[in-house]
């Protein structure tokens, strides 16, 4: 009996539960998809290290998982206590047949049981298909082999999956309960008399509250951007941001009816009074959850533009970063101050290997360093200023020094332009931006600094755009190059080799590129042995540094995928429900506008303004705090490399259109079925 | 001069072995300048042919002609129009817009007629003074009282200056004064105005006050009495006097 209730309750109200099935299922299958990453991987042939790679993307995604089914799990008690508002009457109905709350728990326990059973299974089929998609995908962030690949399917993601809702469900079913027993019998007869009662608030209130708040985003947009924030500042500013945003909805529910009323002519013509009427009485019932949706949809602007633009210039700057194949160094680590060369060729011949076998054209040179010149005596008068910046920074650290003559021979095999220096000049090389920034104002007074005991100019106004090591990001935070004479030969402390192999097909590449490994083995065995472990010797390759760098994009770009797919479906969701069920209580307004003749296709135009400004609202708001949060975003990851960002944004809007616009055609579709003339 | 002019319409439900026959040839002419009142038993027929009239509702046979239009033969769009242009509806329940304030619900009306912003509001004020709602025109429907709530509704249906106004049981929501006082304007309209009132109603004070009453019963004309220079007391003890001979089965309509 009570099940045939269930069944039947769903089957009338399957226009309501349409939507939240809908989300339900891609909640699923969006959470089995990343799931079953790790899975999917073990049927893939990756290169070399992508493998640690690939453990530490599943462990992350696991980690995210766990916030992600707090979303979705708010998501579904939010529209879970949705539903059942909207069918008090009925539950009165069952009490005055005299039904126990008991009996009436027990039905919409049965309900849940059958969604969740539902949406679990189709969600869990759809994953599983998306999911060999998501393989493909893999294989190209990662390059690896998909030759042995199989259709799976990960019975580990499967369990956690279902775990995850059904404790979800749980909760939802202790919170129907809840709500059941907590609402008495006059409530819920009441609750369907409903009483238009719009808030009226003070327009006066109304513009001034808006006025403070948009001047607060405007202060916490500027300092976002403008000025260098700490961690705490930063909350501060991103609380000033959510706050600012809920009182702009408040505020903006009160005013656009009297903003749009006071032109008259728009809004006595032809159903534009009533279109505006049922909007904002839809925002005005929503504020909170309007600014809730706001920040998600911001969230995943963000998450999703950062994650794709790191990826990208990720690739680009390998390109141009990466301009060898091989890079030796070593270093003597034990005191800062007291140095002590180490020859590379030196200890390798000893050690009975030739580092140099594999190497087809490579640059042999050493960083020097001046105990005296250190980051505090080069930026001088300036150094309060900088540290207010780089609080990180140690300011009794070395600046790197070298050759001229050597950084040209490195410019040239890395294909760059050589410089030129008169003596008594010195150049600073530096592509990592902050750094850059401040550097700058001191190469642009041309104060002289004191170098081997020489007194040396700055050749330039402003930082040389450049790198010695190879690397996948800007991080050169600066090199001096001097005349040769000058330097100082015992002032050297690393000795770097770098070259490029001299095989060039790809199968001789990796081969040379295991020998060069193993002979850095041998070598730096060798070392530590007969020196002490105080010589640490490094080996850096292109290779390394591309997996490394592809893995960290892959891994933000998953996160930030996830993340952003997961809250994008939820505002969604949560903007379908609510304007389904107010289509649904609109009925009667429909069907009267009809009888006084409103035209099929001015009714239409009035649903789709509707259904299209109520989703607009939040979206252009979180569309302009993305445009500063981006930019902050930019500072933030500026050692990435941020180029990418237009195309990232890009997709990020390709995406939000995809699934956003989606869901706004899906509810405006279904709306305009529910309020069709019933025959 | 003849306004409408129903012409042996019939209107079946349910299937051949089910058949119910909700209007069963009814044949009559309304004027311009007439209060028609149609009175029934629940089930007889009454608000069906209202929504035949209203082309709310389609005819199975016959033809309905406004002015000289054949009502049953318009679709869609003209449909649309025609009730747009030519028609006033009064409901039992009001049918106001909740999330409207008396203005806007009356400036609807003519706003979906696409008429100009001055041009609305000189026609909102003055029937709004011709009903006595100046006052409520700010408020909202859950502010106001049934009569006013009613008057709303009869001025939101005249404001367009329809051919003909239909109402469907107007005074069904009301109490006895709020009705009296509906069905006085009701009267101004007629006489003063020159609006041609058709009211479906089954209650006997409320049709003493048109100048025809139309009697139906089981989907057929059981009778038609005209006021003529009656007062309204004379023609309602004619009309009671006709539903004591409409017998038992009207009964429960008083």
């Amino acid at each position: 009996m009570l099940f045939k209730i269930s069944v039947s309750n769903i089957r009338k109200s399957l226009r309501d539960y349409a939507i939240y099935f809908f989300t339900l299922i891609i909640g699923v299958a969006v959470f089995y998809v990343f799931n079953a990453v790790g899975t999917q991987a073990a049927y893939l042939t990756f290169k070399n290290d992508s493998r640690d790679i690939v453990v530490l993307l599943t462990t992350m995604l696991s980690g995210v998982s766990i916030f992600v089914s707090v979303v979705l799990g708010l998501l579904i008690v939010y529209a879970s206590r949705f539903l059942i508002k909207r069918r008090n009457k009925e539950f009165a109905l069952y009490m005055m047949l005299g039904m126990g709350k008991g009996r009436i728990s027990s039905i919409l326990l049965c309900e849940t049981i059958i969604i969740g059973i539902g949406s679990l299974a189709a969600g869990l089929l759809i994953g599983i298909g998306l999911s060999q998609v998501m393989s493909a995908l893999v294989v190209n962030l990662f390059d690896a082999d998909m030759s042995k690949y199989k259709f799976t399917v990960s019975v580990p993601a499967i369990r956690k999956t279902i775990i995850c809702f059904i404790i979800m469900y749980l909760i939802v079913m202790l919170f129907n309960t809840f709500m059941i027993s907590k609402c008495k019998l006059i409530d819920l007869m009441q609750s369907g008399r409903k009483s238009e009662k719009l808030k009226i608030r003070s327009p006066w209130l109304c513009t001034i509250i808006f006025i403070i708040s948009a001047a607060a985003l405007g202060y916490a947009y500027y300092s976002v951007t403008h000025s260098g924030l700490d961690q705490k500042k930063l909350i501060i500013m991103i609380a000033i941001g959510a706050f600012s945003t809920l009182m702009i909805f408040w505020s903006v529910a009160g005013l656009l009816l009297r903003v749009m009323m006071s032109v008259k002519k728009v809004y006595f013509s032809g159903l534009n009074s009533f279109t505006f009427r049922q909007i904002s009485s839809k925002v005005n019932t929503m504020v909170f959850s309007m600014s809730v949706i706001c920040l998600m949809l911001f969230v995943t602007i963000c998450s999703l533009s950062a994650a794709f633009s790191v990826r990208n210039s990720m690739n680009r700057n390998l390109r141009e970063l990466c301009s060898a194949d091989v890079e030796y160094e070593c270093t003597y680590s034990a005191d800062g101050n007291k140095f002590s060369y180490a020859d590379l060729e030196k200890y390798s011949s000893e050690a009975g290997q030739d580092i140099t076998a594999e190497l087809g054209e490579y640059v042999h040179f050493a960083q020097y360093n001046d105990p005296a010149l250190t980051f505090a005596v080069f930026f001088g008068d300036q150094k309060d200023a900088v540290k207010e910046q780089f609080r990180m920074l140690n300011f009794d650290f070395c600046e790197e020094i070298y050759k001229l003559s050597d950084y040209n021979a490195l410019m040239e095999l890395y294909g760059r332009k050589p410089i030129s220096l008169e003596s008594g000049q010195y150049a600073m090389i530096c592509d990592y931006k902050n750094m850059k920034q401040l550097r700058d104002p001191v190469l642009a007074s041309g104060q002289p600094l004191s170098i081997f005991g020489h007194s040396l100019t700055p050749s330039t106004t402003e930082c040389i755009n450049g790198s010695i090591a190879l690397s996948a990001q800007h991080i050169n935070m600066g090199a001096i190059i001097v005349p040769d004479e000058i330097v100082d030969e015992n002032a050297a402390t690393i000795d770097i080799l770098i070259g490029n192999y001299s095989a060039s097909s790809e199968e001789e590449r990796d081969a040379a590129e295991q020998r060069v490994h193993s002979a850095f083995d041998n070598v730096s065995e060798y070392i530590t042995s007969k020196y002490g472990s105080e010589y640490i010797l490094a080996l850096t390759t292109k290779e390394e540094i591309r997996q490394n760098a592809i893995g960290l994009g892959a891994i933000l770009s998953f996160v930030g995928l996830y993340l952003g797919l997961v809250f994008l479906i939820t505002s969604a969701a949560i903007l379908a429900l609510k304007e389904l069920s107010e289509s649904v209580d609109s009925i009667p307004r429909y069907t009267m506008l009809r009888k006084i003749g409103a035209d099929e296709k001015d009714i239409t135009r009035s649903l789709f303004r509707q259904t299209g400004i109520f989703f607009l609202l939040p979206l252009i708001l979180a569309i302009l705090h993305s445009v500063f949060g981006i930019k902050f975003a930019v500072t933030l990851l500026e050692a990435f490399g941020t180029e990418g960002v237009l195309s990232s944004v890009l997709t990020t809007s390709l995406i939000i259109l995809i699934i956003y616009g989606g869901y706004f055609l899906l509810t405006f579709l279904s709306s305009r079925s529910i309020i069709k003339e019933q025959k | 001069m003849e306004l409408l002019k129903i012409e042996n319409i019939e209107k079946y439900y349910g299937s051949k072995s089910s058949l119910t026959k909700a209007i069963n040839n009814i044949s009559f002419t309304v004027d311009k300048g007439e209060f028609t009142a149609i009175m029934g038993a629940s089930g007889s027929g009454k608000t069906t042919l209202l929504n035949c009239i209203s082309t709310i509702d389609r005819v199975t046979a016959g033809h309905i002609y406004l002015e000289s239009t054949d009502i049953t033969t318009l679709k869609g769009k003209e449909l649309n129009k025609f009730r747009r242009d030519k028609l006033g509806f009064i409901f039992q329940d009001f049918n106001l817009l909740d999330t409207l304030t008396a203005y806007e619900n009356i400036s609807l009306a003519l706003s979906i007629q696409k008429r100009s912003t001055s041009e609305i509001d000189a026609a909102v004020t003055k029937v709004a003074e011709q009903l006595g709602i100046s006052d409520v025109l700010k408020k909202y429907p859950y502010q106001m009282s049934g009569g006013q709530k009613q008057r709303v509704a009869s001025a939101r249906a005249i404001v367009t200056d329809p051919k003909i106004v239909l109402a469907d049981e107007p005074t069904g929501a009301l109490d006895s004064k709020s009705a009296k006082m509906l069905l006085e304007r009701f009267n101004y309209l007629n006489k003063e105005q020159g609006a041609t009132i058709m009211m479906v109603t089954h209650d006997s004070f409320t049709a003493s006050y048109a100048s025809r009453v139309i009697f139906i019963k089981d989907g057929r004309i059981f009778n038609e009495i005209r006021r003529g220079d009656d007062s309204r007391k004379v023609f309602f003890d004619k009309i009671i006097d006709v539903v004591t001979l409409l017998g038992g089965d009207v009964s429960d309509a008083l």
